[in-house]
C-alpha cells in the first residue's frame, strides 16, 4: 500500500515540481498546468493511433510539443499581462486551463479511453515479498531521474544560475546581462515538460479530459504546504501525500480518500502559513 | 453636475431624480416581466437572478476585500441542502429555512476565514478550493443527504400562496435579489464597507489605522457565505432536485468568472457579469440549435472534431472571455460601460 502511495506521489510530485518551477521564477500559480499536460499526452495519442509512429517518436514529438506549448502560452497570454497581480494570474491561468479542456474534449471526445503503450498497466513483477506494478515502478524511476537532472540543472548549468537570479531579482538580473523575458519562456518550458512527463504516465491507466484535474490540485495543494518556492520540498511533501491519502484509503476509509489531503493542507496552513519549510515572507507596506 | 458636496450626498441612494424614476421603471418592467414572458425566459430570469445574489457576494469578498475564494460552490451546496433537509425533516416553512440554512453557510464562511488572516494568494486560493471539493465529497457521501441519489425539494407554501411553477417563484425570488442588492449596495457605503476597501488595498497599513482585521476579513467571508447560501437555497427549488455532482469546482470557478468579467469591486459589474455569463452558460449547452452557426459548428466537428464533445465549446468561449478581459479591461464590463459613457458624454464634440 505504501509503495502504490509512493507511485501515486510521483505524479503528484511531478505536477508540483512543475507548479514550484513556474511560481519560483514568474510568482504564476499556474492552474493550467495540468491541462497542458493534458494536451501533450493527447497529442502523443493522436500520434500513435492516427499516423501509426513508433511509441519513442512519439513520445519525444509530445515531449517537444509540450514545450513549444509552454513557451507559446507564456509569450501569447502571460507577457502581455498588465498590472499583473495574484488574483489576475490565477484568473489568466483558469481562462488558459478551461480553453485547453473545451478544446481537447472537442477535438477527441469526452469518453474514457486508454493509451496504447508496451507496459500494461496492470501487469505486476516481485521483489521478494513485495509486488509492484510495472508502470508504477517506471513512474517512480522516470518521476526521480527528472527531479535528479532539475536539481543538477538548476544547481550548475548558467541557464539555471540566470532562472535563479531572475527570480530574486529581476532587474538586477536584467542589468547584468540576463534576458528575462526569455528566462520565463524557457521555465514555462521546462515546467510544461515536467508535466508532461506525469501526463504521459498516467495515460497508460485512464484518459479522459477530466484526468489531469486530481494529480494537478493534489501536486499543487503538496507544493503549497512546503511554501511553494522549495523544488525538493514540493518533492517530499507530494510523496507524503501520497502515502498518507493512500494509507488513510486502506485503513480507515476509502470514501473520504480523496478529501483527507485537503484537510492536512488546510490544517497545515493554519499553523505555519508560509508552508513548512518557508521562510516567514515579510511583506512591506 | 456630478460634484458631491457633503458626506450625505455621497451615500444617498438615488444622486437624482432621473436615477429614482429609471429605478421605478426598472422595478415595474421587472414584477411584470412573467405577464408578457415565456416560461423558459421565467426560468432564465430565476437562473440569472440567482447568480447575481451569489455574484454580489462573492464580489464583497473578492472585489472589495480583495480575498480569493475558490470554493463558493461549497457554501452555495449547504444553502441547498440546507434549507431543503430544514423543510423536509425539521418541518420548518420556507421563509425560516432559507436564512437558517443561509446562516450555517455563513458559519462555515467564519470558520473558513480565520485562516485567511495569515495566508494570502495562491495560499488562500488552495485552502478555499480544498473547503469547496470536502464539502461537495462529505455530502455525497453522507445518508443523511441523499447521497449520491440526491434530493428531491418539496413545494413552497406561504399562508395560502402554494408556489410551484416557475412564474409564481420568481415574484418571491426578485423581491429577495432587490432587497438583497440594495443591501449589499448600502454596506458598500457604510463604515464596514469602507473597512473592507481598505483592507483590500493595503491590510497592514489598515490595521494601523484601527480596521480590526480578525473582525473584518471573517465577516466579508462570512456575508458573502450567507449570499452564496441563500443563493443555493433558492436554486435548489429552481431546479427541484438537487445531487452532489451540480457543486463543482467549475461552478465556484463560475462564479469567479462572473465576478471578474463583470469587473471587480462594482455592484454593476457583478450583475452584469452575472446576466452574460448565465444566458451564454444556457445558449451555448444547445450550440447546435443556435441558427447558422449550429449547422456550420456541425460540419465543422464531423469533419476535424469529435461531435460527442461538442457542448465543450463553452469552455473555449468562457475561458478567452476570461483572458482577454484580464489582459484588455482588468475593470471588465464595467470599466467598457465607463468608457463608453465618458467617450459620448462631450459628443458631438
Amino acid at each position: 500500500m505504501i509503495v502504490s502511495g509512493i507511485a501515486v506521489g510521483s505524479s503528484y510530485a511531478l505536477m508540483g515540481l512543475a507548479m514550484v518551477i513556474i511560481y519560483k521564477t514568474s510568482e504564476v500559480p499556474n492552474f493550467a498546468q495540468g491541462e497542458m499536460a493534458l494536451v501533450s499526452s493527447f497529442f502523443a495519442m493522436m500520434l500513435l493511433t492516427s499516423f501509426n509512429l513508433n511509441i519513442y517518436l512519439a513520445f519525444s514529438l509530445a515531449f517537444m510539443f509540450a514545450v513549444i506549448l509552454g513557451c507559446f502560452l507564456e509569450f501569447a497570454v502571460l507577457r502581455r499581462a498588465k498590472e499583473p497581480n495574484v488574483l489576475g494570474m490565477i484568473v489568466i491561468t483558469i481562462g488558459i486551463e478551461m480553453v485547453i479542456l473545451g478544446f481537447v474534449s472537442w477535438k477527441f471526445g469526452a469518453e474514457q479511453k486508454t493509451m496504447p503503450f508496451p507496459i500494461d498497466p496492470y501487469e505486476s513483477l516481485f521483489i521478494g515479498e513485495i509486488f509492484l506494478k510495472k508502470l508504477d515502478v517506471l513512474t517512480l524511476v522516470s518521476a526521480l531521474c527528472l527531479m535528479a537532472v532539475l536539481f543538477l540543472f538548476f544547481r550548475f548549468s548558467k541557464l539555471g544560475l540566470a532562472m535563479k537570479a531572475t527570480q530574486q531579482n529581476s532587474v538586477a538580473a536584467r542589468i547584468v546581462g540576463v534576458r528575462t523575458n526569455r528566462i520565463m519562456m524557457t521555465t514555462w518550458g521546462i515546467s510544461s515538460l515536467v508535466g508532461s512527463v506525469a501526463g504521459l504516465l498516467i495515460s497508460p491507466t485512464i484518459m479522459h479530459p477530466y484526468m489531469m484535474w486530481d494529480p494537478m490540485l493534489k501536486g499543487f495543494a503538496a507544493a503549497v504546504m512546503v511554501g511553494m518556492t522549495s523544488l525538493p520540498g514540493a518533492v517530499v511533501a507530494a510523496y507524503m501525500l501520497g502515502i498518507i491519502e493512500n494509507l488513510f484509503g486502506g485503513y480507515i476509509s476509502i470514501e473520504f480518500k480523496t478529501v483527507v489531503a485537503f484537510v492536512i493542507i488546510v490544517a497545515v496552513l493554519c499553523f505555519k502559513p508560509s508552508g513548512l519549510f518557508a521562510r516567514h515572507y515579510v511583506k512591506k507596506v | 453636475m456630478d460634484m458631491k458636496r457633503d458626506y450625505y450626498e455621497d451615500v444617498r441612494l438615488f444622486s437624482s431624480p432621473a436615477v429614482v424614476f429609471w429605478f421605478i421603471a426598472l422595478l415595474g418592467a421587472l414584477y411584470l416581466f412573467p405577464f408578457f414572458a415565456e416560461n423558459y425566459y421565467v426560468y432564465v430570469a430565476n437562473y440569472i437572478a440567482i447568480n447575481m445574489i451569489v455574484a454580489t457576494g462573492l464580489n464583497l469578498l473578492v472585489g472589495y476585500t480583495g480575498q480569493i475564494s475558490l470554493g463558493h460552490a461549497g457554501f452555495f451546496a449547504i444553502g441547498a441542502y440546507g434549507t431543503i433537509i430544514l423543510m423536509a425533516k425539521a418541518g420548518f416553512p420556507f421563509l425560516l429555512a432559507l436564512p437558517c440554512a443561509a446562516l450555517v453557510a455563513a458559519g462555515f464562511g467564519f470558520l473558513l476565514g480565520l485562516p485567511s488572516l495569515r495566508l494570502e494568494g495562491p495560499y488562500l486560493a488552495i485552502a478555499t478550493l480544498g473547503f469547496g471539493l470536502t464539502i461537495t465529497q462529505v455530502i455525497g457521501r453522507m445518508t443523511v443527504f441523499g447521497g449520491r441519489e440526491g434530493l428531491h425539494a418539496p413545494d413552497i407554501t406561504i399562508g395560502p400562496w402554494v408556489m410551484d411553477t416557475d412564474k409564481e417563484f420568481y415574484f418571491l425570488l426578485i423581491t429577495l435579489t432587490i432587497l438583497l442588492l440594495l443591501f449589499m449596495r448600502n454596506l458598500i457605503r457604510t463604515r464596514v464597507g469602507r473597512a473592507f476597501i481598505a483592507i483590500r488595498d493595503a491590510d497592514i497599513a489598515a490595521g494601523t489605522m484601527g480596521v480590526n482585521l480578525l473582525y473584518y476579513k471573517t465577516l466579508a467571508f462570512a456575508i458573502s457565505a450567507f449570499y452564496a447560501g441563500i443563493g443555493g437555497g433558492l436554486y435548489a427549488f429552481v431546479l427541484k432536485f438537487i445531487e452532489p455532482e451540480i457543486f463543482t469546482l467549475m461552478m465556484s470557478i463560475m462564479f469567479l468568472a462572473m465576478v471578474v468579467v463583470g469587473g471587480l469591486g462594482s455592484m454593476m459589474g457583478s450583475i452584469a457579469g452575472a446576466i452574460l455569463l448565465c444566458w451564454l452558460d444556457l445558449k451555448l449547452r444547445n450550440i447546435l440549435d443556435i441558427p447558422y452557426i449550429g449547422d456550420w459548428l456541425e460540419e465543422l466537428s464531423k469533419n476535424w472534431f469529435s461531435i460527442t464533445g461538442v457542448s465543450n465549446i463553452q469552455f473555449i468561449i468562457f475561458g478567452t472571455i476570461m483572458i482577454l478581459i484580464m489582459l484588455y479591461e482588468p475593470l471588465g464590463l464595467y470599466g467598457v460601460w465607463i468608457r463608453t459613457k465618458r467617450y459620448w458624454r462631450t459628443w458631438p464634440f
